[in-house]
Order: C-alpha cells, then sequence, then structure tokens
C-alpha cells in the first residue's frame, strides 16, 4: 500500500492543480485559441487582450468589481473580528445575568440554514435604503456565530494571572481586554479575519439579487453578469476567473496555516 | 496612560494577584452586569438586526402576498404553504420540481463528501515527505468562489470545445456527453464538481478530528494484533463520531443550500431539472418578488432540514450507544 502512496497522491494532485493551471493559460490565449479543438494547456501565443478587454469594460468593468470586493470584503472582515472579539470577550470572562442563555442563543444559529435569512434580509436592506451598495454586502452578514463561538473558546484558554495582575495596578476592564487580551490573541484574530474575508470575497447569490448597477457589483457577482454578456467568450470567462482568484489564492498560500487551522478547529467541540 | 499601569503588573507578586476578587457581592456583580452589555452591545445589534429579526420577519412574511415594491401587502393567511402544498395549484410543480433537484442532489453528494474526505485525512494523517503541499492543494480550490469554479467547470466540461470530452475521446472513450444539458451526466457533473469543490475542507476537519484521537488507543489495538482495517473500525471510526456528526450536518445544509454551481454551470437544465430549491426561492422572491411565497417555501425547505437533523443526531447517538453497550 505504501508504494502507491505517491502515484495515487500524484495523480489526485494533478486533478486538483490542472483545471487551475488550464484557467490561468487559458486567460492568457487569444479568443480563437481559447476554444479550439483539442484544447491546448499553453497558450501558443500568449497575449494579454483578454484582460485589457474586461478590466475597464462599461457593462464589465472588472477592476472596479475587483476594488469593491476588496473594500467589501476587508470592511466585512474588520466588522466580523470587531463585533466578535468584544462579544467573546463578555462571555467568556464577565458573569452577567442571562449569559449562559445568549450564548446558547447564538450557537444555535450557527445551525439556521442561511435560506431562512435570504427574503426577509432583502426586505430589511431595502428598508434601510442599501440596496445596490456595499453596505448591503458588508453588514447583514457580519453578526458571526462561529466568530463569536471560535474567540470564545481561545479567550478562555489564556491564562486569568495576566488580567488578575493588571485589574491589580487598577486598570479597567477596557484596558484589560484592549492591552492584555487582544496582543495575546492574534493569531485567533487573524485566523477569524482570514477566514470572514474570504467567505465575504467568495459570497455570490447574496450579491447577485443585491447588487444590480455594473458598477456596484462584486467579483464574484460580476463573473456570473461577464458569463452573460461573454457566453462563449472563455478567453475573457477565464481571465475574469483568474482576477476573482488571483488575491484568496495569494492569501492561501501566504497564511495557509491559519485557513486551515481556523477551519478545522470548527469541528472541534462541534 | 493605560500602557503603563497594565506593564507594571508584571512586578506584582504571585501572592498578591490571588486576592483579586472573583465578582461575589451584589455591588460588584452589577457593574459586571453593564460593562458585559456594553461589550455584547455592537455584536448583538447586528445579530438582532439581521439574524433574530429576519426569522420572525420571514414568518411573517409568508403570510401575506408580499411583493417588495408594492406598499399593499395584504394579509393571506397560510395561502401561500397551501400553494405550495396543493397539488392543483400552479406553484405546486415548480417549487417540488425545485426540491427535488435539492433532494437528488444532496443525497448524491453528502455520502461522496463524507467517504472521500475521510479516507484522504487518513491518508494525510500519516507521517510522509510533501504532507503539507498536498494537504494545501486539496484545500486550495475550496478558498476560490462558486462563480470562478462554476466558470471553470462550464468550460471544462463543454460538450464540444471542452477538455473533459477531449481527454475522454483521446483514451477512446465516449467523448460527446452532454454534462451539462443531458441526464444523469449532468448530476454526475454539479455532484463531481462539488466534491472537488469542498472536499479539502472536510478532509481538514476530518484531520484535525483524527489528530485528537489519543495514540495509546492505536498502540493497544496493536499489541491486540488487530488489523488495520479493524483499527479503523474500531479505534478511528468511534473516535471520530462528534466530528462525523458535524461534518454531517454542515455538508447536508451546504448541500440543501445548493445554488451557484447550477445558476452558472447550467442555469437549471435540462428543462428546469437541475434548478434547485433556493434557485426557486430566489427566483420568485428576489426576481420576480413573490416574497410572501419565496419566504413560505424557505420556511418548508428549512422544516425539511431539521427534520433530516433530528435524524441525523439520532443516527449518531444510537452508534454511541450502540458502542457502549
Amino acid at each position: 500500500v505504501k508504494a502507491l502512496r505517491y502515484p495515487v497522491l500524484g495523480m489526485l494532485t494533478l486533478l486538483f492543480i490542472s483545471p487551475l493551471v488550464f484557467m490561468v493559460g487559458t486567460s492568457f490565449k487569444t479568443a480563437g485559441e481559447a476554444t479550439a479543438t483539442p484544447p491546448t494547456l499553453v497558450p501558443g501565443s500568449p497575449t494579454t487582450q483578454a484582460y485589457r478587454r474586461i478590466l475597464d469594460a462599461a457593462d464589465t468593468p472588472v477592476f472596479q468589481w475587483f476594488l469593491n470586493s476588496l473594500l467589501a470584503a476587508s470592511a466585512h472582515a474588520v466588522l466580523v473580528v470587531v463585533t466578535a472579539a468584544l462579544a467573546a470577550y463578555a462571555l467568556a470572562r464577565l458573569e452577567f445575568r442571562g449569559k449562559r442563555v445568549i450564548f446558547a442563543v447564538i450557537i444555535t444559529t450557527l445551525f439556521v440554514p442561511p435560506v431562512i435569512l435570504v427574503i426577509p434580509n432583502y426586505e430589511i436592506v431595502g428598508r434601510l435604503y442599501w440596496l445596490d451598495t456595499l453596505t448591503a454586502i458588508i453588514v447583514p452578514t457580519a453578526a458571526s456565530a462561529f466568530g463569536v463561538f471560535f474567540l470564545r473558546q481561545f479567550f478562555l484558554q489564556l491564562p486569568r494571572e495576566l488580567e488578575e495582575s493588571a485589574f491589580l495596578d487598577g486598570a479597567n476592564r477596557w484596558q484589560v481586554f484592549t492591552k492584555v487580551i487582544l496582543p495575546l490573541s492574534k493569531p485567533a484574530l487573524a485566523t477569524l479575519a482570514l477566514l470572514s474575508f474570504l467567505t465575504n470575497w467568495n459570497d455570490f447569490l447574496w450579491p447577485v439579487y443585491v447588487l444590480f448597477s455594473p458598477e456596484n457589483r462584486t467579483l464574484q457577482a460580476g463573473l456570473a453578469t461577464l458569463q452573460s454578456a461573454n457566453s462563449v467568450r472563455y478567453d475573457l470567462l477565464m481571465a475574469g476567473a483568474v482576477v476573482a482568484s488571483l488575491p484568496v489564492l495569494l492569501l492561501f498560500m501566504f497564511a495557509q496555516r491559519y485557513v486551515i487551522e481556523g477551519v478545522s478547529r470548527s469541528g472541534l467541540k462541534g | 496612560m493605560a500602557t503603563d499601569t497594565v506593564d507594571s503588573g508584571s512586578s506584582i507578586s504571585p501572592v498578591e494577584s490571588r486576592k483579586v476578587p472573583k465578582t461575589g457581592g451584589s455591588g460588584s456583580g452589577r457593574r459586571e452586569d453593564l460593562a458585559a452589555w456594553l461589550f455584547l452591545a455592537p455584536y448583538l445589534a447586528l445579530f438582532f438586526a439581521f439574524i433574530l429579526v429576519p426569522i420572525v420577519l420571514g414568518l411573517w412574511i409568508s403570510l401575506h402576498n408580499w411583493d417588495f415594491t408594492f406598499d399593499n401587502k395584504p394579509f393571506v393567511g397560510l395561502q401561500n404553504y397551501q400553494g405550495l402544498i396543493d397539488p392543483g395549484s400552479v406553484a405546486f410543480d415548480p417549487f417540488w420540481d425545485s426540491m427535488q433537484a435539492t433532494g437528488i442532489f444532496t443525497v448524491f453528494s453528502v455520502p461522496l463528501l463524507l467517504v472521500i474526505p475521510l479516507a484522504v485525512a487518513v491518508v494525510m494523517n500519516q507521517r510522509f515527505r510533501g504532507r503539507t503541499i498536498v494537504r494545501a492543494v486539496f484545500f486550495a480550490p475550496y478558498v476560490l468562489g462558486v462563480a470562478v469554479i462554476g466558470l471553470l467547470w462550464r468550460f471544462l466540461l463543454d460538450t464540444n470545445i471542452g477538455a473533459v470530452n477531449s481527454i475522454l475521446g483521446a483514451v477512446g472513450l465516449p467523448d460527446s456527453t452532454a454534462w451539462l444539458s443531458s441526464l444523469p451526466a449532468v448530476w454526475v457533473s454539479l455532484v463531481g464538481v462539488t466534491v472537488w469543490w469542498t472536499l479539502g475542507f472536510n478532509a481538514v476537519i476530518f484531520l484535525a478530528g483524527l489528530q485528537d484521537i489519543p495514540g495509546e488507543l492505536y498502540d493497544a489495538a496493536k499489541v491486540d494484533g488487530a488489523s488495520s482495517w479493524q483499527t479503523f473500525r474500531n479505534v478511528t471510526l468511534p473516535g471520530l463520531r462528534p466530528v462525523t456528526a458535524f461534518v454531517t450536518m454542515i455538508t447536508i445544509i451546504a448541500s440543501a443550500n445548493m445554488f451557484g454551481q447550477s445558476y452558472i454551470m447550467t442555469d437549471g437544465a435540462p428543462g428546469q431539472q437541475t434548478r434547485t430549491a433556493i434557485f426557486y426561492i430566489a427566483e420568485t422572491g428576489l426576481t420576480n418578488f413573490q416574497m410572501g411565497r419565496a419566504a413560505a417555501a424557505s420556511w418548508i425547505l428549512t422544516l425539511f432540514l431539521m427534520a433530516l437533523s433530528v435524524l441525523v443526531f439520532a443516527f449518531f447517538r444510537d452508534r454511541t450507544e450502540g458502542a457502549a453497550s
């Protein structure tokens, strides 16, 4: 069995990598070569014409979408981390009436299927005049039950002595939180920020329906527009897909450990 | 400055630090109450506005003839639900066809998304060179959005110019399958692509579960002369039970919420066969603005999911008792 390990893993790795290589390759092909049969893995005469065509097109402004996604996902990640960290600290360290109930209610919503929220949240976002704005992408999904759960677990295992000595020095709760707890929690905060960024960057259904103007779309929703505008121009579609993948793949390459550990931690104590 | 006071804390002796009261008296208790609610306030504001209120508002909308674009939203009682449940109604067929599509997708994707990631995790749990790289490779598709995955595979699975049919043709297999518009091939495509996309996510959770199983259990099994299959059956699987229950649950929820793959890859083709329940709900509620009916449909889907969760939990609890006896 051991002898088979590398051949089998090699095949599987190929199965996972080659579609991505093909996507990048196609984005540098001419329109004709992109749809030629049999397909080529590496472009015969590499060109950036697909990128130049889509990046600032009026109906499919891919570069604008890129900026929108970057702004939305970053703001969303900050909002998730700030609100979850504050709430998680209260739930981990403070004694107050109703603590158990609040924690139980928050955790229960981990298992609420998101579909139940789509229609009413559209109504709410409409009433707030957030339709067709990035606020609709940043805020409504920011109450992260996973974030609260994840950070609470992390805060619980920090030694209490550090806080206690700070209290003896006359620090108040807020100072203890910002000067003692948060600096010690950087890895956990970074993990949550990364996961929130990824989730928001890749969110699809909600932005497809909530953002309608071409210039207001995020990349994922924009790719759907790009597809309906150029249904068989696979050179253009793959260029759009590459632009949408690049930041998250880079983030994943450099912060792989945080992403994977964050995900793997989500299953423990589940 | 606050920094100074905190930094000098390190000079306090451990004896003194033990004297810090653990919030016993009613006076300090009240002050902690206030602090706690202030810490919770920003999160709870979002939680109320965009999770709790919508859950109730969704029920309310489902009892009305609710069109977002009209001011008049008459109360209709259970009419939206009746329309979806009564076989004579015009809404019946589209809704249940979409529920069937979601059902087919869930039935085929969930077992594959349990068995394959578990196998991958077992392999990854062994020590070998390049393990970290292989783990990253399996996980990589998951960091891409469904729109990217959908566009990429729509291209690869294209009947005429797709790489998949080209490769099949090159090795002498049928090379003209309409992967995105004929039954049952379209289900193979949607399930296969989803497994390819999310396998790494489940595998990583299983892997963490495997690493939590105490090594002594494996040593004991080895001493008893258990075969590797016996070890897997009697040590690995029982040790993974809570993790497996969790992965089963989140995979069912994710599968039942499948939308993007259909939207991008098939647009519901052939006919409306691969239009999933979420696709139906989004179109009915957010394109045609029949929000009452769409809200009712999402509650029916949610009830199915809740029933399914009860079954999943019962299944895993029974297993626990069986193993204990």
